[in-house]
């Protein structure tokens, strides 16, 4: 099959759906690519580099739509675009299919297979084709640098000869792909991170990417994420209440505050509302992820950065990934080529259309003809449901005080315990055994009571040596044998000398064993 | 005749047995520790050759160089892979010592009985102050062999103890011997390693025990040397029905108990001889070889019992599913993430045996640490098949012994690690252990290499571990399967990095 890729026609998007890299990896599926001419310029991949790749350039868009068999592309097509489309033809891009129904309609009716990228289900297997998720991922970090971009000072702490500098106090609302990313952005500049979203098993997430999660003082059933496909579902007018009385208190401290709360197929909740702006110092910067969406913020402009009445800037760009077309291109196109893998089982350039498949169907919204969106629940649950986490409850200092008495307790009455009926039985042997026993007997005893002192201080990591040693040491039996071989019965002789030549061989043997052993271990 | 002498040189050898298992608190004093376990051996020997067993002292010895040359040529000729075999199939050999001083001794009761007997006499009766035996004549008592006189001495109750004893000792001896050789079998490769048991299972060994203690108790009332023939046959099949019963990988449990049994039965021969160092030494064994089967079952969150009874019981109820898909990589990729990666822990397990991989794993540690990576290892303690078995592995392929660390050391670090490397290991790295209350592995302590920002788990194909469970890590977003052959996957692999 021929892939081909055009030039992207919305004005200032740079990004490719094809790279020169992605085209090799294409041409192993044993397809054959073709390419727009110019179409990679504005990320940074020049026609020679495709060329050299193996991909064919041709000159106009109109020839591409002609050539090639599958379309990939980053944006959605325009109605122009649509038009070009032939039947058979598939289509491989952004869709959104909810905003685009007719485009929708009008590509079922031309006969032409649409998958969307943005219409991947979430579950594991399909991360590598997630292309909202790679794209967020380069939002939230642009987000960071944007934001550093329009910010007066610096990100981290610092104590210099011209004065201290305290560390901005960032907030990223919504741990999501693109708010880990800014997280993750933000702390490693230096700033105080602190991350809020309304589903708190993320928490562990934030955390671990180094920013303090903002906890809700708020009873309710918490939401699982698992249950909406990773996703945030609304939430009930009470908690939204917390949430923002709890935005209000932090509003004054914080310096960079990046909200990228969306909700699946809906406009974007308000989570900064106009009062916390005004709260905010001025020179501090708000970036709107949810720009697109209406914003999280009201007073965002889409497509533009605003600076308040007091001196706040509010940047509501939506073209984040753009902004980085040569990152993002990359990422891109290994999605689309993943996802061209999954559409060619046979490496063999064939495509296998199969719709049984929960990724495909998932993400195919047209197909011979019919709109086949929405699809149906995939087969696979998307993500385990979160199991309710026990909080192990911190102790006070008294209570561990009081659980050490216990265990202190117990330990000494098992022991006493044990001591107690240890020495009844050894009394009870003593009655009817005779003394020449028990003097053996005591030995035997303490003989025990030392291994087990000594062999608890054994390195693990000599357990090994330990029992090739212990081995050794047992074929002391070799003196029963030595003492009985003297005897004048025939029968005990040749046993014992058997027993003797065995015994022997262990000594030896294990000894050996262990010296070789030991020697080997060097330290660096 | 008294040997005071020997009695002293005993003293000694316990002495220098005590110190030369405490020195295996550390590897440098293991080093000294060793010879003073091979001096107290020496000691014992020559102590014993020379007072009590000087009657063909000459054969003796030289049944002792061919033994020594017999053991040299075991001893160097195995491959550190091969050492749990070794240990097992040396196991068998004091097993099987022991049933035969067992039965020299009661080949000895019935002589000196005889003797009894041609005198007019009964063996074991006491004079008149109720506690000295009689004993025989001094002229035929001086013609005995000194163990003759040993038991010629002994009162009725005396010999009625010797006889537990040794019950005891050929007892425990005999299913040492055949546990044992089934455990070699099965370390070796020789025997099924899975799970076997004959129809009847757990019934038969309790059978086979209690027709032994009856046997015991019928050898005890006179009722001659075949019911410890007998006893000694039973003893054999329990061994052998019982280590079938225990798959491979338990084996680390099944050696080490094997171990403590040589153990206790030598202290059983050395009560039943009266000869303290045989005791002292016997019980340190058993002590150790008692230990760690304690240590090692910990380390898998099981009971002893359940252990020795083999296999594994069933799932509680319905285990959790797991989901996601298995992401195959090859070695360019591995070796692309190592070389970002800044800190790398290795979790070598039974296949890096298998495969005879340590020396590659040497090589990539090596290579790793000469780019500034801070490689590490972890262990867990039931890693391979026998306690410590991938610390001698490591240590013979020169892996430093200090960057090699047990799994409650270790564990903490993984979140903080760039890649994690499993290497022939399955379920010591099995989160189900953690996560799923109805796993058969549930409560096992595992290494927590899932927490590391990558994992990459080198095996043979898609199959389950020992245990046959799923293990989910193989499934999870940040881990990526190499598969292949360990030695091989790990050439390719060094072929990448320079």
């Amino acid at each position: 099959m021929k892939i081909g890729t055009p030039k992207e026609i919305i004005e200032g998007e740079a990004r490719v759906a094809m790279t020169p890299d992605s085209a090799l990896q294409l041409q192993k599926l044993g397809h054959s690519c073709v390419i727009e001419a110019g179409a990679g310029m504005a990320a940074g991949f020049s026609d020679k580099a495709y060329e050299e790749a193996g991909v064919e350039v041709v000159k106009t868009a109109a020839a591409l739509w002609k050539a090639a068999d599958i379309v990939a592309k980053v944006r959605p097509p325009s109605e122009a675009e649509v038009k070009k489309m032939n039947e058979g033809q598939t289509l491989i891009s952004m869709f959104y299919p909810v905003a685009n129904e007719s485009l929708m309609k009008q590509a079922a009716a031309k006969g032409a297979n649409v998958i969307a990228m943005d219409m991947v289900p979430r579950i594991s297997r399909a991360q590598k084709m997630d292309a909202l998720s790679s794209m967020a991922n380069i939002a939230g970090y642009r987000a960071v640098i944007e934001a550093g971009n329009n910010f007066g000072r610096f990100f981290t702490g610092q104590i210099t000869a011209a004065g201290k500098v305290p560390p901005a106090k960032v907030l990223v609302v919504g741990a999501g792909v693109a708010g880990l990313a800014a997280i993750g952005t933000s702390t490693s500049l230096g700033a105080i991170t602190f991350a809020f979203d309304v589903r708190p098993e993320v928490a562990e997430q934030v955390e671990s990417m180094g920013a303090q999660f903002v906890y809700l003082d708020f009873a309710e059933a918490v939401q699982d994420g698992a249950a909406t496909g990773g996703y945030a579902a609304p939430s009930s007018p009470e908690f939204r209440e917390a949430q923002l009385a709890k935005f209000r208190e932090l509003a004054p401290d914080m310096d960079i505050v990046i909200t990228t709360a969306l909700i699946p197929n809906r406009e974007a909740p308000e989570l900064w509302t106009p009062d916390m702006v005004a709260a905010m110092k001025p020179g501090s910067v708000i970036v709107d992820l949810a720009a697109e969406k209406g914003g999280n913020c009201k007073l965002t402009v889409m497509d533009e950065k605003i600076v308040t009445e007091n001196g706040v800037t509010i940047i509501g760009y939506t073209d984040f990934p753009s902004r980085m077309a040569a990152q993002a291109s990359t990422l891109y196109a290994t999605n689309i080529r993943h996802m061209m893998t999954d559409l060619t089982p046979g490496k063999d350039g064939q495509v296998v259309h199969n719709m049984e498949d929960d990724v495909i169907r998932g993400a195919t919204v047209t197909f011979g003809k019919e709109v086949t969106f929405p699809p149906p629940p995939p087969k696979v649950a998307a993500i385990a449901a979160q199991k309710p986490k026990e909080k192990g409850k911190e102790l006070t200092a008294e209570e561990k005080r009081a659980n050490e008495i216990a265990a202190f307790k117990t330990q000494t009455r098992n022991q006493v315990g044990l001591l107690a009926i240890g020495a009844v039985l050894l009394l009870a042997v003593g009655l009817v055994a005779p003394a020449s026993f028990m003097q053996h007997f005591i030995v035997f005893l303490l003989s025990v009571f030392i291994g087990f002192q000594v062999i608890w201080n054994v390195a693990h990591s000599l357990h090994t040596p330990l029992m090739a040693v212990t081995n050794a040491i047992s074929s002391i039996i070799i003196l029963g044998a030595l003492i009985q071989i003297g005897s004048s019965s025939m029968l005990i002789t040749l046993l014992a000398a058997l027993g003797i030549f065995m015994a022997a061989i262990n000594i030896v043997g294990g000894f050996l064993v262990t010296r070789r052993m030991l020697a080997m271990f060097q330290k660096s | 005749m008294e040997y005071g002498f020997t009695i002293a040189a005993y003293a000694v050898a316990a002495v220098l047995f005590i110190l030369s298992l405490g020195g295996l608190s550390g590897q440098e004093s293991a080093k000294r520790a060793v010879w003073y376990g091979i001096v107290g051996m020496a000691i014992a020997v020559v102590g014993t050759l020379i007072g009590p067993g000087q009657g063909l002292w000459a054969a003796s010895l030289v049944l002792i160089a061919l033994g020594a040359a017999v053991g040299y040529q075991l001893a160097t000729r195995v491959q550190m892979t091969q050492m749990p075999e070794l240990v097992a199939i040396m196991h068998s050999l004091v097993g099987l010592a022991a049933v035969f001083v067992g039965f020299n001794a009661d080949l000895m009761i019935n002589d000196i009985a005889q003797i009894y007997n041609a005198n007019g006499q009964v063996l074991g009766a006491v004079s008149d102050d109720g506690y000295t035996a009689i004993g025989l004549p001094a002229a035929i008592y001086g013609e005995l062999s000194s163990f003759g006189q040993l038991i010629a001495k002994k009162t009725s109750v005396e010999i009625a103890i010797l006889r537990v004893e040794l019950v005891l000792g050929i007892w425990i001896g005999a299913v040492t011997f055949t546990g044992s050789v089934i455990a070699y079998g099965k370390l070796a490769g020789k025997v099924n390693t899975a799970a076997q048991k004959l129809p009847g299972g757990h019934i038969l060994n309790a059978a086979a025990a209690g027709l032994s203690l009856v046997l015991a108790v019928m050898y005890m009332n006179e009722a001659g040397s075949w019911t410890l023939v007998l006893l000694a046959l039973l003893a054999l099949f329990i061994g052998y029905h019982l280590i079938m019963g225990i798959g491979g990988a338990d084996m680390p449990v099944v050696v080490s108990m094997l171990n403590s049994y040589s153990g206790w039965a030598a202290a059983a021969i050395g009560f039943s001889l009266g000869n303290d160092l045989l005791i002292v030494v016997g019980a340190l064994v058993g002590s150790s070889g008692a230990i760690l089967s304690y240590i090692m079952c910990k380390a898998m969150n099981r009971s002893f019992i359940s252990v020795i009874l083999g296999g594994f019981g069933g799932p509680a109820g319905e285990q959790m599913a797991v989901e996601g898909e298995q992401v195959a990589i090859d070695a360019d990729g591995v070796a692309n993430a190592l070389d970002e990666a800044d800190s790398i822990i290795i979790i070598p397990g039974y296949g890096m045996a298998v495969a005879q991989a340590q020396q590659s794993v040497s090589e990539l540690t090596k290579r790793l640490r000469a780019k500034g990576k801070t490689v590490r290892f972890a262990i867990h303690p039931v890693a391979g098949r026998l306690p410590g078995h991938m610390n001698v592995l490591l240590a013979e392929a020169k892996v430093p012994y200090d960057i090699v660390l047990e799994m409650d050391e270790i564990n903490e670090d993984f979140p903080s690690t760039d890649v994690a490397i499993v290497i022939g290991s399955n379920d010591i790295v099995n989160p189900a252990a953690q996560d799923d209350p109805n796993s058969p592995i549930a409560g096992m302590p595992v290494l927590e290499c899932w927490k590391a920002k990558q994992v990459f788990v080198s095996k043979r194909g898609q199959g389950t571990g020992y245990s046959g469970i799923e293990n989910p890590l193989f499934f999870k977003e940040n881990t990526r399967m190499f598969y292949g052959d360990a030695k091989k996957s790990l050439d390719e692999l060094l072929a990448k990095i320079s």
